[in-house]
This record gives structure tokens, sequence and C-alpha cells, in this order.
């Protein structure tokens, strides 16, 4: 399998690894995927007092497509609102990332992650 | 063994293909240039020069396994080996009945035989191994039917190098007047084969896995008693009618020199492999979390098929590119699913994609194994930062219980 260079750098130098607390209030975590099916990601972001994504974090179970399309979500979200946020596309991931139609899915999932972050943040603010 | 020419990771997936022996690579090249007849050439030295090299390393083979050189047919490898034995007999005997055994394990040159036979109006039986990868002979004994023609079962696992129990399943086959069937291509050089006296009927070889050329191979087919075969390449009668077409003295000369070579260097290379093993197997054994797949003692030194648990198999090989390797992960395949063997052993989808299978040979040296050790270190360590998986685990969250949205 051939790597884009992009991939290649997220995935040797990833980006944002790491946890946040995720009972704080003003965090909100996406678990999305399976160990079975080989990808599981964890994304969670940190909302400043402005109602902006101050922060995001990652951890990736999963290729090295998988860890690269989340490690560049992390830097995407950073400054953007919860609605800004929950419009990334998955093809703009794959297209920035330049991946190979099998590894679509990694792109998915990552637009997958955000969602649930956001939804989980949300909630927590109700 | 780390290649000079080109910037190549160190070789460790002897169990794919292993270089050309430069012994054997010598052997083979006058029968390119100079020597080149057609072994089927009765009328003119060319001819007779190209039968003696063929016959020569006919006995090579036949020594090795301690066999009749009459009892050794030549064909392109172990695939078509596999393929003419378990069609060939199958269909020659058919009369007896239309079953067939054979394991979950298999190669898929096996299975997928297995597979053509069943389609064409047989029924197979794929027994599942113990989770050690060995078949329970009892079990094996209880799957016998009175219409059982067939019986193929592999000495030496490709993926995770167990070897069978040949004499105990042979002599069940005999018992029951059914046809046994051995694929021994990960085996020859590893273990001992003594044909005279394993009750078998039928065994798969193959050059390349045994440092010779790629495209040649041969099939035993037991004369005392004799066995027959139905050829599955029909044409000029070459091999006494099993197997049609032109003989490639060249690979043929190949095969019978790595054989010879195997022969004379197997006990003293074990040895020195064996240590190899046990070396790799302690340092990797030292990072947490690691499962060995297939028994450790019925196994040849030169395979150690591991599991990483949660590290993903895909990222890993990424990480570890400066060594070569396969993995049981479903992504380095063609299919998506992870290695159908670890799955036959009962090891989760998650522990079957985070395996990867370290083969090591003739050419492996002490400081591959250091540097190889060195690398999954530390590699591992990084990647598990990464996983949620392991965050988890070390959070005492137990996997098992989590509801995952499986896509």
């Amino acid at each position: 399998m051939a790597y884009s260079d992009k991939v290649l750098d997220h995935y040797e130098n990833p980006r944002n690894v790491g946890s946040f607390d995720k009972n704080d209030s003003n965090v909100g975590t996406g678990m999305v995927g399976a160990p079975a099916c080989g990808d599981v990601m964890k994304l969670q972001i940190k909302m400043g007092s402005n109602g902006i994504i101050e922060d995001a974090k990652f951890k990736t179970y999963g290729c090295g497509s998988a860890i690269a399309s989340s490690s560049l979500v992390t830097e995407w979200l950073k400054g953007k609102s919860l609605d800004q946020a929950a419009e990334i596309k998955n093809s703009a991931i794959a297209e920035e990332l330049a991946l190979p139609p099998v590894k679509i899915h990694c792109s998915v999932l990552a637009e997958d992650a955000i969602k649930a972050a956001v939804k989980d943040l949300k909630s927590k603010q109700k | 063994m780390k290649n000079k020419l080109h910037d190549m990771p160190i070789y460790m997936d002897y169990s794919a293909t292993t270089p050309v022996d430069p012994r054997v690579a010598k052997k083979m090249i006058p029968y390119i240039t100079e020597d080149f007849g057609n072994p089927a050439s009765r009328s003119h030295p060319y001819g007779w020069a190209a039968e003696k090299a063929v016959e020569n390393a006919r006995r090579e083979i036949a020594l090795l396994v301690n066999a009749d050189p009459k009892e050794i047919v030549w064909t392109s490898g172990a695939t078509e080996s596999n393929n003419l034995a378990i069609k060939g007999a199958s269909n020659f005997y058919s009369k007896k009945g239309k079953h067939i055994i054979t394991l979950a394990t298999e190669h898929k040159a096996v299975i997928d035989a297995v597979r053509e036979c069943e389609r064409v109006g047989y029924e197979a039986t794929f027994l599942e191994p113990e989770p050690n990868g060995l078949l329970d002979i009892e079990k094996f004994k209880s799957t016998i039917r009175p219409d059982t023609v067939l019986v193929s079962v592999m000495l030496v696992n490709n993926e995770i190098g167990v070897i069978q129990d040949i004499t105990a399943i042979g002599n069940i086959c005999r018992e029951n007047n059914v046809i046994f069937h051995v694929d021994a291509a990960q085996a020859t050089g590893k273990v001992k084969i003594d044909l005279e006296k394993l009750p078998v009927d039928l065994m798969s070889f193959s050059a390349h896995k045994t440092y010779g050329p790629k495209g040649v191979g041969a099939l035993y087919v037991r004369r005392k008693p004799r066995i027959r075969i139905e050829p599955q390449i029909h044409g000029g009668g070459h091999e006494r009618g099993m197997r049609s077409g032109t003989l490639a003295p060249h690979q043929i000369v190949g095969m019978g020199e790595a054989f010879r070579i195997a022969r004379e260097e197997m006990d003293e290379e074990n040895n020195r492999i064996k240590n190899l093993q046990t070396k790799l197997l302690k340092g990797l054994t030292e990072i947490e979390e690691t499962y060995v797949n297939g028994d450790l003692e019925k196994r040849v030194p030169h395979n150690l098929n591991i599991s990483f648990n949660y590290v993903e198999g895909e990222s890993l090989i990424m990480a570890i590119k400066d060594i070569a390797v396969s993995s049981g992960s479903a992504c380095t395949s063609a299919s998506l699913e992870p290695s159908y063997v670890l799955r036959a052993l009962g090891r989760s989808d998650e522990l079957a994609h985070s395996s990867i299978r370290f083969s090591i040979g003739r050419f492996t040296t002490e400081s591959d194994v250091e540097f190889t050790i060195a690398l999954l270190k530390e590699k591992i360590g990084k990647l598990r930062e990464l996983s949620p998986l392991w965050e988890m685990y070390k959070d005492g969250v137990d996997l098992e219980k989590v509801e995952w949205a499986e896509h």
C-alpha cells in the first residue's frame, strides 16, 4: 500500500495525541468504530467560554490512514464553532490526504467521530 | 540479511519465499545457456545431458525425504502439486466415495482445490484445529466415514509454523483405507521426512521455500502400495503421464541442489535458527500483552507468529517498515477478512488483526534479531500511546463488555 506524503507525515508525526477528562462539561468525546473491524477512533474537543473549540485531541487504533484522518481533523477543529465542526465532510478529509478508494472509510470514521464529539458536548451544555 | 544493492528492509519473511542460495543459482545457470536441451529429446547429447541433470535432481529430492526417485513427479510448484494430488487422487478413487477431509488452516492451494472438488459433487469436512493449531487425533478419527476417499493435512503450517502429527493421522487413514496427502511445502529442510516410514501416499514439495527457485515443485506419489492419480494437465505424456509439459531443467537442477544442501546442512542450520527464534521470542514477549499464535513446542524454529494486543496490524507494519514481515491483518490481504488461520484457532478478530509473522532462515543473523526486538519495542510503545484501546485497557475497562458500533 503506497501512502501519500500527507498520510505519512501525520502518521509519523501525529498531531494532538492524548486525552482530556471526559467528565469535564466543556469536553465532548466521540468514540467510533470497533476493534473487530480494525478501527477505533476517540476524538475529543474542548470548548472555550466563547463557544469556540479551543483544543482537540485524539487516539486512534487503526491503519495509517485512520491515524492520519483523525490527526488531521484535530488540526481543523481548532477555532471552529460546534456547528462549523459538524459541517466537516469526509470527502474533504479524503481529498486533503489523497486517500485511495479502499481507505475512504477512514475519513468517514473521522467525520463520524467529529459528529459524535459535537453531539456529546451539546448534550452536556443543555 | 540487509539487501546491499537497494535500501531494502531486513528480510524476515522466509515463509513467503526464500532467496535462492548462491550455490543453487550457480548450478542452474549452465542449464539455461549451455546445456539447454529438452530432456525429452532422446536422439542427441543435448537431450541426454538435460535428462541426466533432471534425473540427478530427482534423486536429490528422493534422498531428502527417503523415497524412491521413481516416486517423484515434477510440477510447477506446491500449488500445482496440491491440485494434482487432491483432484487427481479423489477422482481416480471416487468409486470408494466422495468425502474429503482437510483442515480449516490449510494453505489456500489445498482449501480451494477441495472447494473445487465440492463444486463437482464431493462433500468436504474442514476440521477446526485446537487453539494451539494442532489437529485433535480423536476428533479427526470420528470424522472419517466409509465414503471418505482422501485426507489432506499439511506437515508445517505456513502462518504459525506448527507441525502436525502426520504419523498418527496417516495410520488412521491406512486403517480406514483412505488416501493421505500431505502438503510439505513449508517442511523441507526444516523437519526430517522419512517416507519409507511415514504412512503418507502423496506429498507436495516446493523449491522456493527451501532456497531454490520459484516456479518448480514436485509431488511424491507412493509406489508401494501403488497410488494412482488422474493427470490434471494433458499433453506429451511426460512424468509417466501424470504431468505433461516440457520439463524446465534449470529450475529442476536448482530444486535438486537446494534439496541436497537442505539434506546436508539441515541439522546444523536448525540449531542455529532455533537459537535465533529463542532470542526473538524472549525479546518480543518482554513486551506486555503479546500472544504467541500456535503451539511453541511442536513448531519449526523458523516461525514466530505473535499478536500485539491493542495495536492494529497495518499501522504496525507501517511502523516496522525496516523489517519485511507479513501480517494477519485484513488490510494487508486482498480480502477484507483477518487471517482465516488465526480465526480458526479461535483468536479474536482484534488479535488476528494485530498479528505479525516473523519467519527467519539461512541468512538471518543475530544482529537482525536484535534490531527487530529493539524496533518492535519502540514502535509498539509508540502505537499504544496512540491507541484508545490501550488506554481503556490500562484504565481497567473490559473491552469485551463495551458496545461497539460495528461498521
